[in-house]
């Protein structure tokens, strides 16, 4: 139940033992004894959080268009999160404040908080920089977006922007993540081909093993199978059960039968509100909301 | 077919066949009024009254090419590289580059000739110089290099900034590791357009680099390309038949320049 596994690693300059960061990234166990080896504390050990995110009183505007009001949230760790509801009712705008990629949105304001293991990371004491932020919530795009690039390279990118310099811990992160995306049997033959030459799920794969490349805490997810094919979105649910166990998983989907099929805790949102959040097997079966029940049962949106 | 159809598509056919005539005149009468004066002596390493040959024009062609390139191909694609992923959009400074680019790239190649000998050649003291001439071309062909470059930069997705950033990459890093290897091709596509303009012009050279046939020992000193090459030879009226042997090298000069352009933009497109 702890989200924060491998929190205490983030403390450490992620370029000193990268290999080892991938070997731990699921294992609290391990990572922290590779961390007290380091000689560094582990706050993964000493406080087990429940919540990944805590989202408080959070208002967002773009411009004059209220987009979200007064959203109170929190989001539980190492569980598959599904934001659920009609189109421009926020939940797509939610998900990307919560790795401030609404900064690159020009004209959006944001009031409240949004706590990631518990500091505010829209607070004015923040001490944080975007790059760590981003490296510890990832996020996967709805239209699979693979880089001109081979796919060693693609995976490469992350861990290289971060400061991962050597062959050896760059060749193991690219294996792992691939691995842990579920699409190293597909592609271990095409390391050095362009990534732009796989399918469309397997792009979407790739994207995801792009991000676990740099140990995220947090996966976003924006409706990353609204563009593939059937076969091709069973795969990623699939692999999203897994993730699980690892990450906490948050995901935006337009696809009902999807939320109630992968997510642990399902968030329903109406024009920019969160009408209702609980565990995702009740909000289905007893809704405590009329909205709720109209829009699941299909009366709306 | 309706009458009104059919005046249309014959006139459709009258254009493209005109179209293609005139080219095809141009290059068949060049051809056969140069390649018989196409010597040896032509070719010879320096240039005399007598044998008129075209080598140091053609150096100095590469030598002045090479340096506006030089000059204008960073500062072009920076100022591209501001103008779309650093800038605000609607931002007045980026309004006032836009339209001063666009006014520079429909001033006349004689008004650049004119200020080049004003400002570099006179104000600055260079002399009818390799290093005005570049300066000058330079200037010329820095609104071409600005505009394709933010052309193939603003078509690159944004799908792949969105990537990179949620990756935790910031604005430099995703500018230099994506977007611009993939809008190489096109930058490629406008560096060559600028050579091609380098290469035809005349009027901006006469009055900066001068007219002297000789292969440059320092960018100080004063040198012809090979149009301006052409021009004095037309214009003395003395040698206009080498001027035509001169015209058919030219034409070859252009046709390698375009077919070099072309495989640039097939290889590096492939790898997309």
């Amino acid at each position: 139940m702890n989200c924060f596994a491998i929190n205490d690693l983030n403390n450490l300059r992620y370029g000193a033992s990268p290999a080892l960061m991938r070997h731990t990234a699921g294992d609290a166990g391990s990572g922290c004894a590779a961390q007290r080896r380091l000689g560094l504390d582990c706050p993964a050990l000493r406080s087990k959080k429940m919540n990944c995110f805590e989202i408080s009183d959070l208002n967002l505007y773009y411009g004059d268009f209220h987009a979200l009001k007064d959203i109170n949230l929190n989001i539980a760790a190492k569980n598959v999160t599904a934001f659920i509801g009609p189109s421009g009712c926020g939940k797509s705008t939610l998900l990307r404040t919560l790795n401030r990629m609404n900064d690159l949105v020009e004209g959006c304001v944001i009031q409240g908080c949004v706590r990631l293991d518990g500091e505010d990371i829209y607070g004015p004491g923040w001490r944080g920089d975007i790059s760590h932020l981003r490296r510890r919530v990832g996020m996967v795009f709805q239209k699979p977006n693979p880089f001109p690039m081979t796919v060693y390279d693609n995976i490469a990118f992350g861990p290289r922007t971060h400061g991962v310099r050597r062959r050896y811990d760059i060749d193991i992160i690219v294996e792992n993540s691939l691995k842990d995306a579920a699409i190293w049997g597909e592609v271990k033959d095409r390391l050095r081909q362009s990534a732009l030459g796989l399918s469309g799920g397997q792009q979407q794969r790739l994207c995801i093993a792009r991000a676990l490349a740099v140990a995220p805490e947090v996966l976003l997810l924006d409706e990353p199978t609204s563009a593939l094919d059937p076969i091709s979105t069973g795969k990623i649910e699939e692999l999203l059960l897994t993730l699980r166990e690892k990450y906490s998983v948050i995901i935006v989907t337009h696809n009902m039968q999807q939320a109630a099929r992968i997510s642990d805790k399902t968030v329903f949102f109406l024009l920019g509100e969160v009408i209702e959040h609980g565990d995702t097997e009740s909000l289905f079966t007893r809704p405590s909301h009329k909205r709720t029940e109209d829009y699941i049962t299909g009366r709306f949106g | 077919m309706r009458p009104s159809e059919r005046i249309l598509a014959g006139l459709t056919w009258t254009a493209a066949a005109a179209t293609v005539g005139v080219l095809f005149y141009l290059i068949v009468f060049i051809l056969i009024k140069g390649i018989p004066y196409l010597k040896p002596s032509l070719f010879s390493l320096t240039y005399t009254s007598n044998n008129v040959s075209l080598t140091p024009a053609l150096v100095s062609t590469v030598i002045i090419t090479a340096m506006s390139l030089i000059i204008a191909t960073p500062l072009g694609l920076f100022a591209a590289i501001y103008l779309t992923e650093y800038a605000r959009r609607g931002n007045r400074a980026v309004v006032l580059v836009r339209m001063t680019t666009e006014t520079l790239a429909g001033i006349p190649s004689i008004v650049y000739g004119l200020f080049g000998l004003l400002f570099f050649v006179t104000a600055l003291g260079w002399g009818f110089s390799v290093l005005a001439g570049a300066f000058t071309l330079a200037i010329m062909i820095l609104p071409l290099i600005m505009r394709t470059a933010e052309e193939a930069i603003l078509s690159v997705p944004d799908i792949w900034r969105e990537g990179a950033f949620g990756l935790g990459a910031g604005r430099l890093r995703t500018v230099f590791r994506i977007v611009l290897p993939a809008a190489m091709p096109g930058i490629l596509a406008g560096v060559i357009l600028a050579v091609g303009r380098i290469v035809g012009e005349t009027a901006a050279l006469i009055y900066t680099s001068g007219t002297v046939a000789q292969i440059p020992a320092t960018p100080m000193q004063s040198a012809r390309t090979l149009s301006v090459h052409m021009y004095a030879l037309s214009s003395e009226g003395l040698h206009t038949d080498q001027g035509y042997a001169t015209a058919v090298v030219l034409l070859v000069v252009v046709i390698l320049i375009n077919a070099a352009s072309a495989w640039i933009a097939r290889r590096f497109g492939a790898k997309k």
